[in-house]
């Protein structure tokens, strides 16, 4: 019996101790009727050789690709030691901490883990994790409205630049609060926000701005103007980050000329995680020392025993669903938590020499790609202004087939942006991250070129 | 035994050369205002530094590849490495979520065939795999259950009846949902007081939120007269699904009448819980409300070989409650429950819940000849049952604290305690079907040596724990300073 340790004298002795005839026994008090299922339709059971070929053929079927997709997950090189250590018995199946000194490994990782977030956000604390970035800003913004008590609205400005999926989610999630989202335009000449469409909002009670950085598109904002403006208008500002361009980019911590963001999320994927076909991620989400009483989530203290020795908690717990119930500040139990711990374990490997060299090459890698791609016919970026390793680009003809066409030479070109933003059709959004040679724009440059002679004549 | 932060085997200029650039590229094109000054704040060690550490702190951890963790209503069962190895597949490690349906082909396989296993084995009639732990499944449960009485313009339903017993999650998950909680007793039994109920359903009732089996550890009997009486009123039943394991393959939500239900992958498929996550929290949906599920659902065209797979969007769920994930949920987790339940197949998955039930009312009787009091004796116990310790309380001052902090000597993980609430000085016990007899007679061993040393002297379960890296851990002071990140310029503290 797979998984299952019992000889038939176990199961004598068993049933004899407890004194029952049969194991269907123990279920006699639930009603006959129910008893009587037909699960027919699953497969009989597998061996581990035989499902092993069938995931080995699966996984072969989706395997290759040179893949030039960013829009909110990133391909990067995680050190082998990530997962080595991460995927240890000790790591991958033990729980949440309830008894802290039975988990002093998981306890320090995490306390480790908020350490380097607040370090590289420039924010005063960390939690433990949320689910991923779309779901953190959800979040994010049911914190927001509870920590600015000063505004009565609700009302959260939210930029059409933000990735289309986070904006669903917090919609899909927020809205049942009787939260209202204002969608604030972006520039079409720089692809920043339109701080004429921001403006108009001024003087009215904002509960918060979402400031992406960099946005959707890969363009910097001027993060130090927007974090101002929500300053100046009583509303809190909640950045989202991507955490590998923060060892370049000003952390939001220091963001304009007050103490920076309030709240900062996003997604930790770049951080250890490989893409997994989107999951688990991990959600990032930091905010000042003010507001850490309104936080979701868990988060890990520091203390002492007995003995005086240091050791490692869980704390605030009174925030939390288990304890408060329906006055709770979210829902969330069960985290991300081995992600977390992959994450720790990647940052520490990178240092901080480490991680900037990876940003630093992500940025120049995609502006070279960009470079060579926009030297082709009919090929242009869209926006003007500086960009971390993202980039839109503007084809002679429609996205999704020349995108098709390439995924067909072995390229995963990018994203076409028709789907989510209108007069974009002929728009793709491109990543070149550091595990990107030359050899692999020369593959990307060559196969649109080809790609495209071919569906211009046509066209 | 403890081990130093990451930040004090810190040294200037270390570095773990081969896993990132060489050098950083200059980017010369960034506005000055936008251009990173401060430090990054993380440790500067060598591989060897890393690895040494984070093996160190790993044996710092109770784990079930370690020791015995019946934490009750967690399923710490055992996790199959397959499931781990087969979902680490280059193929599926380096798939990007966006990749086209056409790069896609094997894992979305993996997805249906998992929709269809989990919708056979809850009786449910379509299932979605998107969301990412227990608590999401909630959330996405409650928010279909609102939007379908909002579809049919029943908009004065915003009641969520929730019993006493039931998890935090369920509360918390309804006010989110914009609902208002209403309490609903226990009665002597452990079951929901039905007349106590009667009395709260009506117009206003958006839903019951259940746990079946309870969290007391019984099954509910009048589970299908409930049910009737939430229809009959014009509301819809959401199961949560923590305690599945307990009636896998024996026992369906949707034969009991349920409209949608969650499922704890991370616990009843065990893919495994990570330290703290990531879980999977799948939802099965009754026919009313397929047309409100989360998206992303995987569909399927045409059969066997020529079968072809494809994300479902709006269009093919038309009152869809939306995206609640940036992309597929925790994709990764769903191809290691997918591996689990290939690997027991149908006869196996009826196993797990009839061993589970084994294993659980075994404990509870060796517990109970040796004096133990169980909260509810006459009572079948599901996967996992209750032990008080209120009776050690009175007589010998000890708690149930004390009783678990002193299991953790004997190499056991304690129960979950004082939960649920209901019940004083409480244990939950829940030692799953992947337990030997051996490996539980051994915990009844300890049980009992503990209860004779708590009556030789109280101060050895007082002193608890002894053997492990720290002794018991002062979480009020944790709490009142707030120490969430280390500061290096603190030197009091490294000399403490």
């Amino acid at each position: 019996m797979p998984f299952i340790p019992h000889t038939d004298k176990d199961i004598t002795d068993m049933l004899g101790a407890i004194g029952a005839d049969s194991v269907d026994a123990l279920f006699s008090e639930i009603d006959p009727k129910l008893r009587d299922v037909d699960i027919s339709a699953i497969p009989e059971r597998a061996s581990e050789q035989a499902i092993t070929r069938l995931m080995q053929e699966r996984a072969a079927r989706d395997a290759g690709g040179l893949c030039f997709i960013g829009a909110g997950a990133y391909e990067h090189h995680v050190p082998a030691a990530v997962w080595e250590l991460t995927t240890r018995g000790e790591f991958y199946s033990a729980y949440t901490p309830y008894q802290p000194e039975a988990s002093q490994g998981t306890l320090q990782v995490v306390y480790e883990y908020q350490t380097m977030m607040c370090g590289l956000t420039g924010m005063d604390v960390a939690n433990a994790s949320l689910y991923d970035g779309a779901s953190a800003l959800a979040e994010a913004v049911l914190m927001a409205v509870r920590a600015n008590r000063k505004s009565k609205s609700k009302r959260v400005l939210m930029p059409a630049s933000v990735h289309p999926y986070y904006r669903e989610v917090a919609h899909n999630i927020c809205t049942n609060q009787d939260i209202v989202f204002e969608t604030i335009g972006f520039d079409h000449v720089t692809g920043k926000i339109d701080m004429a469409a921001l403006e108009a909002w001024a003087g009215e009670d904002i509960t918060a701005l979402v400031i992406p950085q960099p946005n959707f598109f890969g363009v910097l904002e001027d993060v130090d103007a927007l974090t101002d403006w929500a300053r100046n208008n009583g509303a809190l500002a909640i950045g989202v980050v991507n955490p590998v361009s923060l060892a370049l980019l000003t952390p939001p911590g220091e963001w304009g000329d007050g103490a920076g963001a309030d709240i900062v999320v996003g997604e930790g994927q770049p951080l250890g995680a490989p893409l997994a076909g989107g999951g688990p991620y991990f959600g990032i989400l930091c905010c000042r020392k003010t507001h850490v009483r309104q936080m979701p989530g868990r988060v890990v203290g520091r203390t002492h025993d007995m003995d005086g020795r240091p050791g490692y908690v869980l704390t605030l717990q009174p925030r939390e669903q288990h304890i408060r119930r329906s006055k709770a500040t979210s829902n969330i139990c069960t985290n991300q938590g081995l992600l977390v711990t992959a994450a720790t374990i990647h940052m520490s490997l990178l240092g901080p020499e480490g991680l900037t060299n990876v940003a630093a090459t992500c940025a120049a890698t995609t502006r070279r790609l960009v470079s060579r791609l926009a030297a082709l016919d009919g090929i242009e970026r869209v926006f003007s202004a500086p960009f971390f390793h993202e980039a839109a680009l503007r084809l002679p003809i429609l996205a999704q087939p020349v995108l098709d066409a390439l995924a067909e030479r072995g390229v995963l070109g990018g994203v076409a942006l028709g789907e989510f933003f209108d007069g974009m059709d002929d728009v793709i959004l491109v990543c070149a991250t550091e595990t990107k040679t030359e050899d692999d724009l020369a593959v990307y440059v060559d196969a649109l070129s080809d790609v495209l002679a071919e569906m211009v004549e046509v066209a | 035994m403890t081990e130093r932060l990451i930040f004090e085997h810190s040294r200037p200029g270390r570095r773990a050369f081969a896993q990132a650039p060489a050098s950083a590229p200059a980017v010369d094109d960034l506005p000055a205002n936008l251009k990173r000054e401060s430090a990054l704040g993380l440790p500067e060690v060598s591989e060897l530094d890393v690895v040494r550490h984070y093996t160190r702190l790993s044996q710092l951890n109770f784990s079930i590849d370690t020791h015995f963790y019946p934490l009750g209503s967690c399923t710490m069962k055992y996790n199959p490495r397959a499931c781990n190895t087969l979902a680490s597949l280059p193929g599926f490690l380096n798939r990007h979520p966006l990749a086209p349906a056409s790069h896609s082909q094997g894992m979305l396989a993996c997805f249906h065939d998992l929709q269809e296993i989990l919708k056979t084995v809850t009786g449910m009639s379509a299932v979605s795999l998107t969301p990412m732990a227990g608590a999401q499944g909630e959330f996405t449960g409650v928010a279909m259950i609102k939007a379908y009485h909002e579809a049919r313009g029943d908009t004065e339903r915003n009641e969520i009846l929730v019993p006493d017993a039931a998890h935090g999650t369920n509360p918390a998950t309804a006010v989110m949902c914009g609902c208002k909680v209403v309490e609903i007793p226990t009665d002597a039994d452990g079951d929901v007081d039905i007349e106590a109920l009667r009395a709260k359903v009506g117009p206003k009732t958006a839903g019951i939120m259940l746990t079946n089996p309870s969290t007391l550890g019984v099954f509910e009997q009048d589970i299908l007269e409930i049910s009737k009486m939430i229809h009959e009123a014009g509301g819809l039943l959401y199961y949560d699904g923590a305690n599945l394991n307990a009636i896998l393959g024996k026992v369906r939500p949707g034969d009991m009448g349920f409209d949608v239900i969650h499922m704890n992958l991370h616990k009843t498929f065990s893919t495994p819980h990570g330290g703290g996550g990531p879980g999977s929290g799948a939802v099965g949906v009754s026919k009313r409300l397929r047309d409100f599920m989360p998206i992303p659902v995987v569909g399927r065209e045409g059969e066997g070989k020529s079968a072809r797979y494809r994300w479902l969007t709006e269009k093919d769920v038309p009152n869809t409650i939306g995206r609640v994930s940036t992309f597929m949920g925790n994709a990764g987790v769903l191809l290691r429950a997918y591996v689990y339940a290939r690997l027991l197949g149908r006869e196996g998955m009826t196993r797990v819940s009839e061993f589970a039930t084994l294993n659980s009312n075994y404990l509870m009787a060796r517990l109970k000849q040796a004096g133990f009091e169980v909260a509810f004796p006459d009572r079948r116990a599901s996967h996992e049952f209750i032990v008080t310790l209120k009776k050690q309380k009175q007589q010998l001052d000890v708690t149930a604290t004390d009783f678990a902090k002193r299991l953790l000597d004997y190499g056991y993980h304690a129960p979950t305690i004082y939960f649920p609430l209901l019940v004083p000085e409480c244990f939950l016990i829940e030692p799953t079907e992947t337990e030997s007899r051996e490996t539980l007679d051994g915990f009844v061993d300890a049980m009992v040596a503990i209860w004779n040393e708590a009556k030789a002297d109280a101060a050895t379960l007082k002193n608890a724990p002894v053997s492990l890296p720290v002794r018991r851990l002062d979480e009020v002071a944790a709490a009142k300073s707030l120490d969430l990140k280390y500061e290096p310029a603190d030197d009091a503290r490294s000399a403490a």
